[in-house]
């Protein structure tokens, strides 16, 4: 039992994470290479807040208001650099957030912070939560989806330019995207730091970074559905795959090619082109 | 005297830097194609580099082995990758690129494992006195003359002769240099071949300056790579070169200046970000 509440909680903060990130990518078009920098910043601040002695509950909006105050600066950003230019700046905001952490002694350098106190709600209360929480953001995001908010996201990915002509503010959106779902980031890696109870910088890295994007890409880049789901199995394939655990990586990275390469629209574009071939034999 | 160098150090770092960031140039500039894989050939030159060596006993022979078999692997690489995604949002492309890069990445641990490969008897580890109490090693000389070497010949080629007056055409309007009779197909794979073949140098260079091929001596490079792709303005050979050496240099000093606050590879992306911010075109690029 203890060992399907580790990997239902796993799931759950994996979704949270991914689905933060389809909030930037996905919603508003905005590619991101470094989003494990804001899962970091959330975790970090949480484990410091923790060990601190701060209640758990409390660390949470700690952590989505630091992680968040990093995204406002990556947004700032993405309004001056586009396109490869910031698929490239936010690689090197991750880059220098590892740097940064690892060279902070009261940060734990490499070592990490170890020890972080329990929450004190059980494991199945902080499962609950985390699902919970997970689940609360499937819902937002969908509904943000049918608002005005989520259409102009929709037209600021689809050609910014165009949306600027529209008399859309488009840097308030960009900036609004990039709030919510680095906040989102934040409060996954609070619960990261809290489910693990250890963090170091490497849990933080490009391939942390890419592992999510991946996530994201395979679900289907903004289908919040697919994107779940996604999150969800990849999340604790390895788990499963304990076998094959040297081979891991490379089945990971062939994945993302293949996916890439064969069906760029992911499994949700996968089941949107099967049902529409089924639709159109059946008249 | 330290300044001096730390200087020449960051030129020696700044033409390895030089020779794989070129052909990513190359490729952004002609597909606008994000190439991370780029640095999967470096390696694969790399190991090409001490394999041969320590097989016949000859470095030079092994620079040619590798810059030839990495360059046709980086064709190949072309065919079977990009070709299919060229129509596509670039990102997919990207993605995609990073995809194969991890999965060689495990491909060079599983084939040769996980420790790497060394040369059996290192060559040019000697070292000579460039100027008063300033010692180089053979092998950093050796980077700097073969950078220089192989970047005249590029330049050579690209300005002087038919196929790369054709080729440099194709760069800046491939609708245009088709028109006129260039096949833009043929471009495209000598493009490749040469930008391969070139990391294939620089990663048989540091193989020799660090006696060591692994199979994560790509990661770093790689986004490096593209640091400096980006800082020289996406696509600008001169721009590439500028940031190559201004990389390397800055790298140098900021190791000992800043080292106590960032690592080295941050401050690589701290300049970066610093510089795009200040003009989000590159140092060299055209404001769009």
């Amino acid at each position: 039992m203890a060992y399907e509440i580790t990997l239902l909680t796993t799931m759950a903060i994996s979704v949270l994470f991914a689905l933060s990130l389809n909030f930037i990518t996905g919603f508003c078009g905005q590619i991101s290479l470094g989003h494990a920098a804001f899962l970091g910043t959330g975790a970090y601040t949480g484990a410091m807040l923790a060990k601190a002695g701060v209640p758990f509950l409390l660390t949470l909006p700690a952590a989505a208001a630091m992680a968040a105050t990093l995204g406002v600066l990556v947004g700032l950003a993405s309004l001056r650099v586009r396109h490869d230019f910031l698929a490239i700046t936010t690689m090197g905001v991750g880059f220098l957030f590892l740097g940064l952490v690892r060279q902070q002694d009261f940060l734990g350098g490499e070592l990490g912070i170890a020890g972080i106190p329990a929450t004190g709600l059980g494991k199945i209360g902080f499962m609950a939560l985390c699902i919970a929480l997970a689940a609360a953001f499937v819902a937002f995001s969908l509904y943000v989806r049918r608002t005005w908010m989520g259409y102009v996201f929709e037209s600021i990915a689809d050609n910014e330019d165009v949306s600027r002509v529209l008399g859309i503010d488009v840097a308030r959106y960009k900036l609004a995207a990039f709030i919510i779902g680095t906040a989102v980031a934040g409060v996954s890696g609070a619960l990261y730091a809290h489910h693990f109870r250890f963090i170091g910088p490497d849990s933080f890295g490009f391939v942390e970074s890419i592992s999510v994007l991946a996530m994201v890409i395979v679900g289907g880049i903004g289908s919040v559905w697919g994107v779940a789901a996604a999150a969800a199995v990849l999340s604790v394939l390895p788990l499963w795959f304990q076998v094959i655990d040297d081979y891991k990586l490379l089945l990971y990275s062939a994945l993302l090619f293949g996916m890439m390469r064969f069906a760029p629209d992911g499994v949700a574009g996968l089941l949107r082109n099967l049902l529409r071939r089924r639709k159109a034999v059946t008249p | 005297m330290l300044y001096l160098e730390l200087f020449i150090q960051g030129i020696v770092q700044g033409s390895i830097y030089a020779l794989i960031a070129l052909g990513l140039t190359l490729v952004y500039g002609l597909l606008r194609i994000l190439h991370v894989a780029h640095a999967a050939l470096f390696t694969l030159g790399g190991y090409l580099g001490v394999i041969v060596t320590n097989a016949t006993g000859s470095l030079a022979f092994a620079v040619v082995v590798a810059m030839v078999v990495v360059g046709l692997a980086g064709m190949g690489l072309y065919k079977l990758a990009y070709e299919p995604l060229l129509d596509r949002p670039p990102y997919i492309a990207l993605i995609a690129s990073i995809g194969l890069f991890i999965a060689s990445e495990e491909i060079f641990r599983l084939i040769f494992g996980p420790y790497g490969l060394s040369y059996a008897e290192a060559p040019l580890q000697g070292q000579f006195e460039l100027f008063a109490g300033f010692f180089l090693k053979h092998g950093e000389a050796l980077a700097i003359v073969l950078s220089v070497v192989l970047l005249s010949g590029l330049a050579w080629l690209s300005t002087r002769t038919r196929t790369g007056i054709a080729w440099r055409a194709t760069v800046s309007d491939p609708e245009m240099a088709e028109a006129f009779g260039v096949d833009i197909q043929k471009v495209r794979y000598l493009n490749f071949f040469i930008g391969s073949a070139l990391a294939a140098a620089a990663g048989v260079l540091v193989a020799l300056l660090n006696n060591l091929v692994e199979p994560t001596m790509g990661s770093v490079p790689s986004y490096k790579a593209l640091a400096i792709i980006v800082l020289g303005g996406l696509g600008s050979i001169r721009g590439t070169l500028l940031a190559a050496m201004a990389l390397g240099v800055i790298e140098a000093f900021g190791t000992i200046y800043l080292g106590h606050l960032l690592d080295r590879d941050a401050i690589a992306f701290a300049f970066l970000i610093l510089v795009l911010m200040l003009r989000p075109q590159g140092l060299l690029g055209k404001a769009s």
